[in-house]
């Protein structure tokens, strides 16, 4: 059988998806199904001094009209727990509807439940809450200032946690002695998710059995399940099913748990009705967790020759208005620990102020963390370059750390497993023409006019979230392993029971790939079942591109698993010795005597027909396995973008961007294509276009796509896209993850070209995004 | 995007459709729905009644005759972008519109709509000002023109009155020696015009006899920019430059994209490339 590890078959989820027929949540409908609209916050910050929901009641066909009182009444847990601690970490509570303060425009103050979704509607605009305006504070620098309004009265100072990693003394010695310093003050911008599909649920609770049953857009059901009844909804859990039908994207917002699922499931509860719920995009846009927002100084030092002696970085993050489920671990776990990226740096010093500001909350979208220190790194590197006049390049190839060197151990906790960083570059410049472009650079530069720049961006990521012991002690209140139940039923055929949850990666294809080569089987004659709590064991779910190493590695266990037991029931069979046989191509042989064989079909039957077996061997077929990682996996690469800056009117180009990856094995090259295009396309994004923008008012002045600019298809190019392979040394497929990759590294090499472009002119930075008028004010002051 | 409770009557006429506008106080009337729904969705506009002329063939279509050419109000922008007699006759009218959103939105969007909803990043309207167009109005009293420099009042603001129907918009064909050019600075979030910007030139013998540069985006109502320096001249760039500098604005409009000041600046910009292609097509 042709292998089928490493080709590109096409994905199984989307005959159904291009052709209309996928059901996502809000497409299901349940009997005496009610709908929800949530009132929320027009202010950043208010006192609630009453709320009067008579005029909604008295609207025929209104349900309910509940508010934080009917949350206290129902004696529920009622919040929205953060999951992820850090030492003196600040907990002021998430109630699921405000009491008595807002603190963020969007914050749900009431719900209504009606037989439709436009009455529910309706009935919202008619209750009525007055409101105290208070004074607000949306900057995350704003936010630290001594006479910044409070975002909670238990964290002073708007300081929800204060962190560093690495060691002071030894980067101050390196500044102490450096023959070059660069240093930069930059902002990491604001970024809403905007996963196509907005967060939607249908909650269908059922007092004669006291169930409920719960669809959701959900990257991680389990997860979700237990956060929903541990803090919020205080059910017991085996009580509660949580379902993630087709989920359309989420890019990291629908990991979390939010306060708007548990208010659909406590109305359910209340009116013993299913009652749905589907964000309308101006609410997606309030209240989907957001990305990033970072104030960051930090300054390399080098030697003489070159070479990085230190790394300094402090940086302000924003929290938003509370605690998001894994936002602590973000800028801290997530971030600080990447800031050696591919370079050998002997002392390096991260302090991270963790702010509340009056805004929707911030935590993990596509990349968490990563796409900031990324940022940092390769900025500085940028600077370094031209500070020691090496360039980009050889100041980088420089400082890679060398491929002897691993396991290689970082001064900030990460231990890298594997890598080879001199080929991706190499391989890059090969790509671009790079000694042909400088000349054209060149040649521009003397003639004036539309100016080229070239970026380098060679990141590291840590994925694979996550090895338990590692993250446990950083702080996790979970384990981030992954489990799967493999069953082979008599005819041979299989179905996979992942904790992974898909949301549009093409779990279904590249899980049954994995299962099919390990097998010797036809990737069709695999299932692929995922995204329900009733049906799958437990799972972890899909986030930190850990889906293929940590998802992909507990399949590959559990088959390896269901062989070994084949051996046995074949050695039964074939009255042999279980040592002796072995497994190929779909066939139990014993080795020596290729006569003697059977086919998995033969096995699998047997193994479910069992009447004669020996005491020591159960009938049936599965294995199920928890999968822990040892570490976490290290993709890498450098991406090469070329822009053309219009310095008439500050508007920039994208002529070519080149990316070499190292994402190990590589299962389906077309979904890991895939997979880096729809990164590097919101990495882009977030360099040239993206902004959450809040006025001072803390009113979110971005909050319709009107005004926010997700990239669309005619805004980019066609990517160049090849892969250097440095397989994972830890896990039994030898790969690394491709997720997040594309959104980590581009950011970085497209402001890098843009300044590379404008260097003539003196800049040597513009903080993203890189708006024409910008680019044109800097090129004019 | 729940929009607010309406009733949806459909004219099958002109006629019909001005009756309902007088029966129903505050309705609408629905062309193609690409402004109007929006609004409602996000409840900016809660009329309580909703008047489709969508399917009116008879306010459909494009023709020329003596010089003159006439898009009915309801068609499409793919209809004029596509439009064999404007790429003939008016091809710069078929150029902005074929700048207009995405084929979806050009495939719903009419020229009518886009006139009377008078976004000021409409790429439409300083099109039909530059070309000295006038719009036709129909309402039960009778029938009038106004000139599309007169009709854009201000901010989504225009001259068509609560019981009047746009039905058309006649535009003088481009005569020989004249070339037209529709440049847009592109908003990266909505796809509408920052900054559009509609010249035209004619040249005989090498010389200059008439120019014209209206912007969109920089003010609530398109802006013209006196360029009449240019006539007699050869049209060189550093000519062009200095006319399209002349492009002034009180009040510019600006949003979290691009400032006033800016929009004022690219208007320049772009208007010296718009009149630069229209001389390079002349
Ligand atoms: C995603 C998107 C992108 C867009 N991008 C652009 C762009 O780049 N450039 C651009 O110029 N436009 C753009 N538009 C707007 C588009 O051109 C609309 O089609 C146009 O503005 C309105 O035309 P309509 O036929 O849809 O009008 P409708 O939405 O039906 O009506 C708009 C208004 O005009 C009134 N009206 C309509 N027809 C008549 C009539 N015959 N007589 C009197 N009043 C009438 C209506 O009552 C209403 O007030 C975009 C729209 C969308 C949704």
């Amino acid at each position: 059988m042709a292998r089928v590890l490493g080709t590109s078959i096409k994905r199984r989820e989307d005959p159904a998806l291009i052709t209309g027929r996928g059901k996502y949540t809000d497409d299901l409908k349940a009997e005496g199904m009610a709908h929800a609209a949530i009132v929320r916050s027009p202010y950043a910050h208010a006192r609630i001094r009453g709320i009067d929901t008579s005029g909604a009641e008295a609207l025929p066909g209104v349900l309910a009209v509940l508010t934080a009182r009917d949350v206290a009444a129902a004696g529920i847990p009622g919040v929205v727990p953060v999951g992820w601690l850090l030492p003196d970490l600040k907990t002021p509570a998430h109630p699921m509807i405000a009491a008595d303060t807002v603190r963020h425009v969007g914050d749900a103050v009431a719900v209504v439940v009606a037989a439709d979704r436009y009455l529910a509607r309706d009935a919202a605009e008619r209750v009525a809450v007055d409101y105290e305006p208070l004074d607000a504070v949306a900057d995350v620098v704003a936010a630290l200032e001594d006479d910044a309004p409070a975002v909670h009265e238990e964290a002073p100072g708007n300081v929800a946690f204060d962190w560093e990693i690495g060691e002071r003394e030894s980067v101050d010695a390196a500044f102490a002695s450096a023959a070059h310093t660069v240093e930069l003050d930059l902002r990491n911008n604001r970024l809403i998710p905007h996963a196509i599909e907005p967060r939607a649920v249908l909650a269908s609770y059922d007092s004669s059995t006291g169930e409920m049953t719960i669809h959701m857009t959900s990257q991680n059901p389990h997860v979700h399940r237990l956060l929903m009844t541990l803090a919020s909804l205080g059910m017991p859990e085996h009580k509660v099913r949580i379902v993630a039908p087709e989920v359309g994207g989420g890019f990291g917002s629908k990991i979390h748990h939010y306060a708007d699922e548990a208010i659909v499931g406590l109305c359910s509860m209340k009116l013993d009705r299913p009652v749905k719920w589907t964000a309308t995009r101006t609410e997606t846009n309030l209240t989907d967790a957001h990305g990033r927002d970072h104030s960051t100084r930090c300054a390399l030092a080098l030697d003489a020759d070159g070479r990085i002696t230190g790394l300094r970085v402090d940086t302000a993050a924003a929290m938003g208005a509370y605690l998001s489920t894994f936002a602590p671990a973000v800028p801290t776990y997530l971030y600080g620990t990447l800031m050696s990226g591919q370079y050998d740096i002997p002392a390096i010093h991260c302090h991270v102020t963790g702010v509340f500001t009056h805004t929707t909350p911030v935590d993990a979208y596509r990349g968490a963390g990563r796409p900031e220190a990324t940022y940092v790194v390769e900025r500085l590197m940028h600077l370094a370059g031209e500070a020691t006049g090496l360039g980009p390049v050889e100041v980088r190839r420089r400082n890679f750390v060398s491929p002897d060197a691993f396991p290689y151990q970082t001064q900030v906790a990460l231990a890298y497993d594997s890598g080879n960083y001199g080929p991706a570059m190499d391989r890059a410049l090969e790509m671009i023409g790079y000694d042909d472009l400088r000349s054209q650079q060149a040649s521009r530069r003397d003639n004036g006019g539309k100016q080229i720049g070239i970026g380098f961006s060679s990141y590291i990521e840590a994925c694979g979230l996550a090895p338990s012991a590692v993250v446990g002690s950083l702080g996790a209140q979970a384990g981030q392993w992954e489990s799967a139940d493999v069953r082979v039923h008599p005819t041979a055929s299989v179905t996979v029971y992942t904790g992974s949850s898909s949301h549009g990666q093409g779990h279904e294809t590249t899980f049954s790939q994995i299962v099919a080569d390990r097998l010797g089987i036809e990737p069709e004659a695999v299932e692929v079942i995922h995204g329900d709590t009733d049906l799958v064991q437990f799972g972890m779910g899909t986030y930190g591109s850990r889906s293929a190493a940590v998802g992909g590695s507990a399949i590959a266990r559990s088959v390896d698993k269901i062989i070994e037991k084949g051996k046995k029931i074949a050695a039964h069979l074939l009255e042999a010795s279980a040592d002796d046989l072995e497994y190929e191509d779909g066939n139990f042989r014993v080795a020596g005597s290729p006569d003697r064989s059977l086919g998995l079909g033969d096995v699998a039957l047997q193994a479910y027909l069992a009447h004669n077996y020996p005491d020591d061997l159960e009938p049936g077929l599965s294995a199920t396995s928890f999968y822990d990682p040892a570490n976490f996996t290290y993709p890498f690469g450098t991406h090469v973008c070329v822009v053309e800056v219009d310095t008439e009117t500050g508007s920039i180009e994208l002529l070519r961007y080149a990316a070499v990856d190292d994402v190990g094995n590589v299962i389906n090259p077309m979904i890991v294509d895939g997979q880096l295009h729809g990164g590097l396309a919101q990495g882009i994004g977030q360099a040239l276009w993206e902004n959450a923008v809040y006025d001072d008012s803390g009113q979110l002045v971005s909050g319709s796509l009107m005004d926010y600019a997700v990239p669309k298809i005619h805004n980019l190019i066609p990517f160049e896209l090849d892969r250097t392979t440095t397989p994972c040394p830890h896990n039994p497929l030898g790969v690394k993850g491709v997720g997040e990759a594309g959104a980590i590294a581009s950011p970085a090499a497209v402001v890098n070209a843009v300044v590379d472009a404008l260097s003539p002119f003196g800049i040597s930075h513009i903080d993203m995004p890189l708006t024409p008028e910008k680019v044109w004010r800097a090129v004019n002051s | 995007m729940y929009p607010a409770q309406f009733d949806y009557r459909r004219a099958g006429s002109v006629d019909e459709a001005l009756s309902l506008l007088q029966e129903n106080e505050d309705a609408k009337l629905m062309a193609g729905g690409h402004s109007l729904i929006p609004m409602m969705k996000l409840r900016l506009a809660q009329p309580p009644v909703v008047i489709d002329i969508g399917r009116l063939d008879e306010l459909k279509g494009i023709s020329e005759a003596g010089g003159s050419v006439r898009v009915g109000s309801l068609t499409t922008h793919a209809d004029i972008a596509a439009s064999d007699v404007l790429a003939a006759h008016c091809p710069v009218l078929a150029e902005a519109a074929g700048h207009i959103g995405d084929a979806q939105v050009r495939n719903r969007g009419t020229i009518g709509g886009n006139i009377a909803h008078a976004d000021p990043g409409s790429d439409i309207p300083p099109v039909l000002v530059l070309l000295g167009a006038s719009v036709h109005l129909q309402s039960p009293s009778g029938t009038r023109s106004v000139a599309a420099g007169d009709f854009f009042q201000d901010l989504l603001m225009t001259d068509v009155g609560e019981d009047e129907i746009l039905t058309h918009v006649d535009a003088p064909a481009l005569g020989a020696g004249t070339g037209a050019a529709y440049l847009k600075f592109e908003h990266p979030a909505s796809g509408y015009a920052v900054v559009g910007a509609a010249a035209a030139v004619t040249v005989q013998g090498g010389r200059c006899t008439g120019a014209g540069l209206v912007v969109g985006g920089v003010s609530a109502t398109p802006t013209t920019v006196d360029v009449s320096s240019l006539v007699g001249t050869d049209l060189s760039d550093d000519a062009i430059a200095a006319a399209a500098s002349g492009l002034d604005a009180e009040d510019p409009i600006g949003d979290i994209f691009a400032s006033g000041d800016y929009r004022v600046h690219v208007g320049k910009v772009y208007g010296k490339r718009a009149l630069a292609a229209a001389r390079d097509r002349a």
